[in-house]
């Protein structure tokens, strides 16, 4: 159980380490929708489902659906203003 | 205010909270340890109103009044968000765009999902006071499930499926029934958000009295909330052009 703990615990901060390294922030939604998912195992692991479930809905669906619809909305935008 | 003196005040309040942290991580009970003073009184708490899910026990019941905030700070922002996102002086509104190419798997993956997400969710939402889960859960789940259509299908197709002012105002009914659940606790005397109904039997779905009751609300309102929000972005995205 320690060992799956510390598993999880050294591959979420591999991911959140990999989500802050992406550069461009429509590649930063996928990036951290895995991120997400891997925080929610470890939830999991930690004995803690009802945050797992909240987390994996949350931060691994919705998140990165929002960033990406508003990354596109400002897209056009500036696209509008460049033109 | 220059560099240097932001500097110094990022020093000091980083300096203050590192102090007070390391204070704070000193005198916490060891990671896994069997010593759990909450725990002991939270579960006794639960299974003294026959709930066998402590999680939801605890943010249905026992503090109920921080859920109650939390869900208000939820609506707060779904309203902001839709205010700042409603279409602007030099936006108009234009039809959305029909399917652009889809796989074929997208396509399956999404319609034979539909109804299993939505099924899920509202499993999630009901027995929340039985298995991990709630109202929160279940309402993100059948909120982001029903995005499925837009992935699979189209975002008219979407448009059809989601009568927005429904959302709307299943929202305001939501957190409108958790208000006027803690004003039945105030009126019976028991106190604000207080589990006043019979609890049950042990394991029933319905049990646990007003725990129940409040998560499905929050299902409601959460579940709405999330639609709305979406389709605030969505229709900004596809459905509103600049005519500057």
């Amino acid at each position: 159980m320690t060992i799956l703990v510390l598993i999880m615990l050294g591959l979420v901060a591999v991911g959140g380490t990999v989500v802050a390294l992406t550069d461009r922030p429509e590649r930063q939604a996928v990036t951290l929708a895995v991120y997400g998912l891997l925080l929610s195992i470890l939830f999991l692991v930690l004995a803690a489902p009802d945050v797992a479930l909240s987390q994996v809905a949350i931060g691994s669906a919705v998140v990165p659906l929002m960033i990406l619809l508003a990354w596109r909305t400002v897209r056009k935008a500036t696209a509008g203003k460049r033109r | 205010m220059n560099r240097t003196s932001r500097i110094a005040v990022f020093v000091l309040g980083a300096a203050t909270i590192a102090v007070l942290f390391g204070f704070a991580i000193a005198r916490m009970p060891a990671f896994g340890a069997a010593v759990h003073p909450y725990r002991d009184a939270a579960v006794a708490a639960a299974l003294a109103r026959q709930a066998p899910n402590v999680v939801t026990s605890i943010n249905f019941d026992q503090r109920g009044l921080d859920t109650f905030g939390e869900e208000t700070i939820l609506l707060a922002s779904v309203i902001g968000a839709v205010t700042l996102l409603r279409p602007a002086d030099d936006e108009r509104r234009r039809r959305p765009p029909d399917a652009g190419r889809t796989l074929n798997a997208t396509r399956l993956a999404g319609y034979v999902l539909l109804p299993v997400t939505l099924i899920v969710g509202a499993d999630v939402v009901v027995h929340g006071h039985l298995t991990p889960g709630g109202g929160f859960q279940g309402g993100v789940v059948l909120a982001s499930g029903l995005h499925l259509l837009y992935l699979a299908g189209s975002y008219p197709a979407l448009r059809r499926l989601r009568p927005l002012n429904w959302y709307e105002y299943g929202e305001s009914v939501g957190m409108g029934a958790v208000v006027a659940l803690g004003i039945a606790g105030l009126v019976s005397g028991a106190g604000f958000l207080a589990n006043v109904l019979p609890t049950g039997r042990f394991g029933d779905l319905v049990s646990a009295g007003t725990v129940p009751l409040f998560s499905v609300a929050i299902g409601i309102e959460v579940a709405s909330g999330v639609v709305v929000l979406l389709a605030a972005f969505l229709e900004q995205d596809l459905a509103t052009r600049s005519s500057a």
